[in-house]
């Protein structure tokens, strides 16, 4: 059972711990600094901390198990621009948006999803890092464009359990990619997706896509969910192929999605009301699971505000635990609820936190 | 002797070194500071080696607005400041 969890905020690290039934708010690192992504290695138990310095750029801090000092490391940094080079975007790291740790057969490496759109991986625990070209060259990279930022990015990184070479990576809005080869090569993944902010005849060009979230379902691997610019999509084999998801309550629009660790046809939805109106439906918080792979949902409010609330979740700001029960959601607005009886009931932990960019629990193994 | 000063707010993250340099330009200049301290450089400048958008560079109290060459001259006695420009929060 995980008793930690980490919320990366617009001010600082923080860390929220289990006490008995309820969860409290502990430690700060790096308070008042921007902190975009949190990963916690199960391997080794190393937590890194990525920020996004206003000034100074983008840094990565790591603090090994049983340490309480931070050390500044590496940052994925791109490669010198060719001069000759017709890229419009600028090969310099904007933000990491996600990280993800490798395979237990691959101790030390991790992978790093950045704006405007690299795809990065380090084998020393982020002491260097390299660009995985691979990805970064193909040629329809020129069709990605920003989404919500000016410029692509990289926020889903699926390493499946089974093989980790075989690796998932979703782009806002550059489609969902995917490696069986350990990056060498990439195939754009995106099939049955649709764009309709698009015009009709790019609609469903899969390079072009928004999976605002993937999540994959670690114990069976092959299920895979998507919360999208244009709806929800499920995929049973890997993400070659999507498929819909339809008839969802209160709205098929948000950024957050969180997937059960065992179950497959289990996933829990942040829905928010729609592009043009990114609050709560009704202004009522709310969190949408199914239990039967998307053919049916239930509206978790129990513990949500439900009056005047205009929360939004972000795409990693809802995270479910290695139990399958215990999720963390958080929002925009700084609000900060835990569930342990997977969503059906809501403690309030904080509504004054900052802006909430992700949360992730620490692995209980 | 050129004089270079970093802002103190940089100091939160690492070490600032001080820097007299007879550098004629002012990235030769920033090369002799980020050669006492190579973790400086990140925070000055970008990977393709541009000062970041939101850095700020005053050379005898003119601000640098060329963020690409930093070919700015140095005088023997010029006073750079280097500091964090509001527009980044």
């Amino acid at each position: 059972m995980s008793d930690r969890a980490y919320l990366s905020t617009r001010k600082g690290l923080f860390e929220l711990s289990r006490s008995g039934e309820r969860w409290e708010l502990g430690a700060s690192h790096f308070l008042g600094e921007p902190v975009s992504f949190t990963l916690a290695d199960p391997r080794d138990g190393a937590l890194y901390a990525a920020l996004n310095l206003g000034h100074f750029g983008v840094k990565l801090h790591r603090k090994d198990a049983g340490s309480e000092v931070w050390t500044e490391i590496a940052a994925p940094a791109y490669p010198p621009k060719p001069e000759d080079s017709a890229d419009k975007v600028e090969w310099t790291n904007k933000l990491i948006w996600a990280m993800a740790a490798g395979g237990p057969d691959q101790p030390g490496l991790l992978w790093a999803g950045t704006l405007p759109g690299g795809l990065f991986r380090s084998r020393d625990r982020g002491a260097s890092w390299e660009l995985l070209r691979s990805l970064w060259d193909v040629p329809q990279r020129a069709e990605w464009f920003g989404g919500g930022y000016d410029v692509p990015g990289i926020h889903s990184i699926c390493v499946d359990p089974r093989d980790s070479r075989r690796v998932l990576v979703a782009v806002s809005c550059g489609g969902v990619w995917r490696t069986e080869d350990g990056g060498d090569s990439w195939t754009v993944s995106s099939s049955g997706m649709r764009a309709d902010y698009m015009p009709p005849e790019l609609n469903e060009n899969e390079a072009v896509q928004d999976p605002h979230r993937v999540a994959r379902c670690d114990g069976s691997p092959d299920a895979l969910w998507c919360q999208h610019h244009n709806g929800m999509w499920r995929s049973a084999n890997g993400g070659k192929r999507w498929d819909e998801i339809k008839g969802a309550p209160l709205s098929s629009f948000g950024f957050a999605v969180a997937a059960h660790p065992s179950d497959p046809d289990t996933a829990w939805f942040a829905p928010a009301e729609a592009d043009q109106r990114r609050i709560p439906v009704g202004a009522a918080l709310a969190v949408t699971r199914t239990k039967d792979g998307g053919k049916s949902f239930t509206a978790l409010r129990a513990g949500l505000p439900q009056e005047h609330c205009y929360d939004l979740v972000y795409r990693h700001g809802l995270a479910v635990a290695d139990d399958g029960r215990t999720l963390l959601m958080a929002s925009t607005s700084g609000g900060v609820w835990l569930s342990g009886n997977a969503g059906d009931s809501w403690q309030t932990v904080s509504t004054t936190m900052p802006p909430v960019y992700a949360a992730c629990f620490a692995s209980a193994k | 002797m050129a004089r270079l000063i970093f802002t103190q707010q940089l100091a939160r993250f690492t070490t600032l070194p001080q820097v007299e340099t007879g550098a004629a330009q002012l990235r030769a200049g920033l090369d002799s500071a980020f050669a006492i301290n190579p973790t400086l450089r990140g925070y000055v400048l970008d990977e393709q080696g541009h000062l970041r958008a939101n850095v700020a560079i005053f050379i005898d109290g003119r601000r640098c607005t060329d963020h690409t060459r930093l070919d700015d001259p140095l005088l023997p006695g010029s006073m750079v400041y280097i500091m964090q420009a509001l527009s980044g929060g």
